[in-house]
């Protein structure tokens, strides 16, 4: 093998931005596999899997997961540059791209900078051990003689003995070897004889450099999934049926002959219409008569979705227990018990979904914004009959990240389209689509029991949950039965069963936690089929959760924060929620006694506290009630927060102030409504989310930084207790226990307690 | 089918389309303009948003047959990353976004608005700005950037 081959892939990356099409034109999975000589295969074991140093000496990391916009990959280049001793200017990242990355999960579970972070900080540091080691036979001295500054390797003490990473291996490849687990997607590690740095080493971890993507967004160069043109490509849009659960019984294809070039492509009830021109698909999607079969009412009322939670047979569940919890609840003085609702909710994003493929004899390209490109190449395979390498996945930013959202079934409508028109298609779904057909947060209720001694201490708490799974369809792709066109197409899926536990260190003697799951409303291609979102049943467990630790506290006549810390003993629990009331200026007293009023308008202060994969969050939240109308202002949240190690604390302080701020969205407004036929909210006026008015004027975080500790995590934990906190501050407010999402005027007028 | 002439960043384009397809579709697809993007079709998100002869219009909500004859500018028209608008640059500053989808529309909107607003307070910013949805919650963001750029062109 010639190691003084070079690499190329880093114009293969110019190739795959914004000068897609001419990417595209050049061929598409097929030239991928035509690997340039010398190129090793894109396999974990390889150093050069992971990164690369050009002629310049610049870095290119090639990351497995994506970042939809929280600065997943800033970080990264952060942990990265500081284990090779280079500046940020000169790194950049590659990121979910299938012929270029190795799966390593794409987004998911907050996991980005947990696992991503820690396999790249991994080969970061092999990449310097080795090339120290080749420094070192260059310059005539041993390894351990040497030191780096800025991308030049020089020897301690002889500043003129001297040579930079570009002349030690500039676009060349590495030729050397790493280990690895054995595991893909979000558990992939590397393993090799380099050790990382100690924190107190870093640089550019801790410091905050600005994101790489804001400028290509803030001037509109860069482009979205949906900006990728290819040539030759045709529109496309799909075909509902007003009924979910209907079948195709015919179609009348004269009814869109007067729509130039307008084509059906159907197979069985996958039905959908392509045209040249974007509006004259969009007209074909229109006009089109179509008979569907009659099917039955797929949903129950509305009004009735928490009766047929709580009656509807159990598929699966799991239970945790600590000592003795039935003998508690028999000798208690005083039992405090109260339910909890939570509605499903959608992604709702900002685009509804679109995705670019182009099937071809040789191979496949998809442009896609799934968070797990990896995982959609596997699914785009099976779904239309190719091995799996020959399919490439390009993820492209797409209009929103919270989970697995329609773009995940675009890609699929994508790629079969393309493959029964014989062109390249791009598929771009209606607005009512991505309100209405996205997979939804599951909707759920939950149930607080606590049994009390005399003097209200609190003998034993049980908490349980039931709901709709989690993962009904997967939140990966790669089977293409969790998709919708995979569904129609009569693939299975995997139909997962699975749902979570309240996560916190309460240290309740006796304690127990269960959750079940029941099935689907509507078995395959439902619009009420639930996956995962923002921090998946985060807020509607822990609305259950800490709303009833706050029910507790009133129940025994404490104050929130002191009764919170009586039940914790686990020093970073205590920081974070002493953190947040101190910003907050939380002044102590008995739960519920501490409103204030002007005219209609009464204020109240709440808190709830979280873990979530041990990142620990404490919010306090301020509202205002107008007891008139109902209305909710919610003027000020504080938010304390311990992710472990902070790598770039401006970047994260907006991370959770978003969190936040969609947080308070579905905490009070959020809502997916439908009647017995179909999803009725399906555009922002019946799906209403915060605008700008609403949002929090201000948002206190505080950063908790453990330079001791890994980083455990932090796109989604802050989402975690914001709907609690919210709730505990209405009741203290207003007296009311609102025990039903969303907390809207409607809730709050409604409730009586 | 009719032919119509649309003035877009300065520049003259003809385009050859039905009278009611929506200025988004002629923008994005004859024209090959990424900025305005779809998000509803319905003239509620404001992510279509450009300005017609200074005002911040849904392109996705104004036909072909509107907006011809009148001067169009895209966010590429408003500024570069050689020359940025004040709220380019401030939003560079700000750090403002998440996915970015909606942005050319709080951008666009609030272009128009600070171009007839000086020394606006908190309040007529926000009142101008309602009816933009942004759904990854970079509201608080959005804000400190619209400030520091009405601050700069005061």
């Amino acid at each position: 093998m010639n190691a003084n081959t070079e690499f190329s892939r880093r114009s293969m990356l110019k190739s795959t931005g914004a000068v897609v099409v001419a990417f595209s034109m050049s061929g598409t999975a097929e030239a991928l596999a035509q690997t340039p000589a010398g190129r090793p295969p894109l396999v974990p074991t390889e150093l050069d899997s992971w990164l690369a140093i050009a002629r310049d000496g610049s870095v290119t990391i090639y990351f497995g997961k994506i970042d939809g916009g929280q600065g997943t990959d800033l970080a990264i280049a952060q942990i990265v540059a500081d284990e090779l001793d280079v500046p940020m200017k000169s790194v950049s990242v590659i990121q979910g791209d299938t012929g270029l990355t190795v799966n390593q999960g794409g987004a998911s579970g907050s996991t980005g900078v947990r696992f991503g972070g820690a396999a790249l900080r991994q080969a970061g540091a092999e990449a310097r051990r080795v090339l120290l080691g080749r420094a070192a036979e260059k310059l005539g001295v041993s390894a351990d003689r040497l030191t780096v500054n800025d991308g030049v390797v020089s020897v301690v003490g002889d500043a003129t003995k001297k040579i930079s990473y570009a002349d030690i291996i500039g676009g060349q490849y590495f030729h050397s070897q790493i280990g690895w687990n054995n595991q893909y997607g979000n558990p992939l590690a590397l393993t090799s004889p380099a050790k990382p740095k100690s924190p107190d080493q870093y640089k550019i971890v801790g410091t905050s450099p600005p994101r790489f993507d804001v400028s290509g967004k803030v001037f509109g160069t860069k482009p979205w999934v949906s900006d990728i043109r290819v040539e030759g490509m045709l529109h496309g849009r799909m075909i509902r049926p007003a009924v979910p659960g209907a079948s195709v019984v015919s179609v009348d294809e004269s009814s869109i002959r007067d729509i130039p070039g307008a084509r059906v492509l159907r197979k069985g009830d996958f039905i959908g219409v392509v045209a040249p021109r974007e509006w004259d698909a969009i007209k074909a999607s229109q006009h089109l008569r179509v008979t569907w079969s009659q099917a039955p009412d797929p949903f129950p009322e509305m009004a009735q979705l928490y009766d047929h939670i709580r009656k509807a047979p159990v598929t699966k569940g799991d239970k945790q227990e600590k000592g003795q919890v039935d003998a508690a609840f028999a000798r208690a003085a005083r039992i405090i018990e109260a339910n909890y609702e939570w509605p499903f909710q959608s992604h709702a994003s900002m685009g509804p979904g679109c995705a670019v493929a182009d099937v071809r004899p040789d191979g496949v390209t998809v442009w896609t914004g799934t968070q797990k490109p990896h995982f959609a190449a596997q699914g785009v395979a099976g779904c239309l009959g190719v091995p799996v390498e020959k399919v490439r996945a390009i993820w492209v930013t797409g209009s929103g990240s919270y989970g697995r959202n329609d773009a995940g079934d675009v890609t699929m409508d994508a790629a079969v389209m393309s493959q029964l028109a014989g062109k390249p298609v791009r598929v771009q779904y209606m607005r009512f689509e991505g309100h209405g057909w996205d997979p939804k947060a599951p909707a759920s209720v939950h149930r607080g029991r606590a049994a009390l001694d005399a003097q209200g201490n609190v003998l034993a708490i049980e908490f349980s949950s039931k709901g709709f799974s989690r993962i009904e369809t997967n939140s990966t792709e790669a089977d293409p039965g969790d998709t919708l066109a995979g569904m129609l197409l009569g693939h299975k899926g995997a139909r997962t069963a699975a749902f979570n536990l309240p996560d916190n260190a309460y240290t309740f003697e006796n304690k127990r936690m269960s959750w079940e799951t029941i099935a689907a409303l509507l078995p395959g291609p439902s619009p009420l089929r639930t996956s995962h979102m923002r921090d998946p049943l985060g807020p509607q467990i822990t609305f259950g959760s800490e709303s009833f630790i706050d029910e507790v506290a009133y129940a025994v006549g404490a104050d929130p924060v002191e009764f919170r810390l009586k039940y914790l003993s686990e020093a970073r629990d205590i920081a974070a929620i002493k953190a947040a009331a101190e910003k907050a200026g939380w002044k102590p007293g008995r739960a519920g006694t501490r409103r204030t009023r002007r005219g209609d308008i009464v204020t109240g202060r709440g808190i709830a506290y979280t873990q979530r994969t041990n990142t620990i969050v404490a919010i306090v939240a301020d509202v205002e009630v107008n007891e008139r109308t109902g209305a909710v202002r919610v003027p000020r949240v504080v938010v304390a927060h311990d992710c472990g190690i902070v790598i770039n604390p401006e970047a994260l302080k907006r991370v959770v102030e978003a969190n936040v701020v969609q947080g308070l969205s579905r905490t009070i407004h959020e809502e997916v409504r439908f009647d017995k036929k179909a999803v009725r909210s399906v555009d922002w006026l019946t799906y209403p989310i915060v605008d700008i008015t609403e949002a929090p004027p201000v948002i206190d975080v505080v950063l908790l930084d453990h330079k001791e500790l890994p980083p455990t995590g932090a796109g989604e934990a802050s989402m975690r207790p914001l709907a609690a906190a919210v709730g505990n501050a209405i009741f203290e407010a207003t007296g009311r226990r609102i025990r039903r999402a969303p907390l809207n005027a409607e809730n709050i007028k409604q409730s009586t307690v | 089918m009719a032919r119509y002439t649309i003035r877009v960043d300065g520049r003259a384009h003809n385009v050859d389309a039905d009278p009611d397809m929506p200025l988004l579709y002629a923008l994005r697809d004859d024209l090959g303009l990424n900025n305005p993007h779809f998000g509803c079709g319905l003239s509620q998100c404001g992510a279509c948003t450009v300005h017609m002869d200074g005002k911040a219009i849904r392109s996705c909500s104004t036909t072909i047959k509107d907006a011809a004859g009148h001067d169009i500018v895209t966010l590429a028209g408003l500024g570069t990353e050689a020359k940025p608008h004040p709220l380019q640059k401030a939003y560079m500053e700000e750090q403002v976004v998440q996915c970015g989808y909606c942005i050319n529309g709080w951008m666009m909107t609030a272009a128009a608005f600070l171009a007839t607003k000086k020394k606006p307070t908190d309040a007529e910013i926000k009142e101008a700005l309602t009816g933009l949805k942004c759904r990854c919650g970079t509201h608080a963001a959005i804000l400190r950037a619209v400030k520091r750029a009405a601050d700069s062109m005061a």
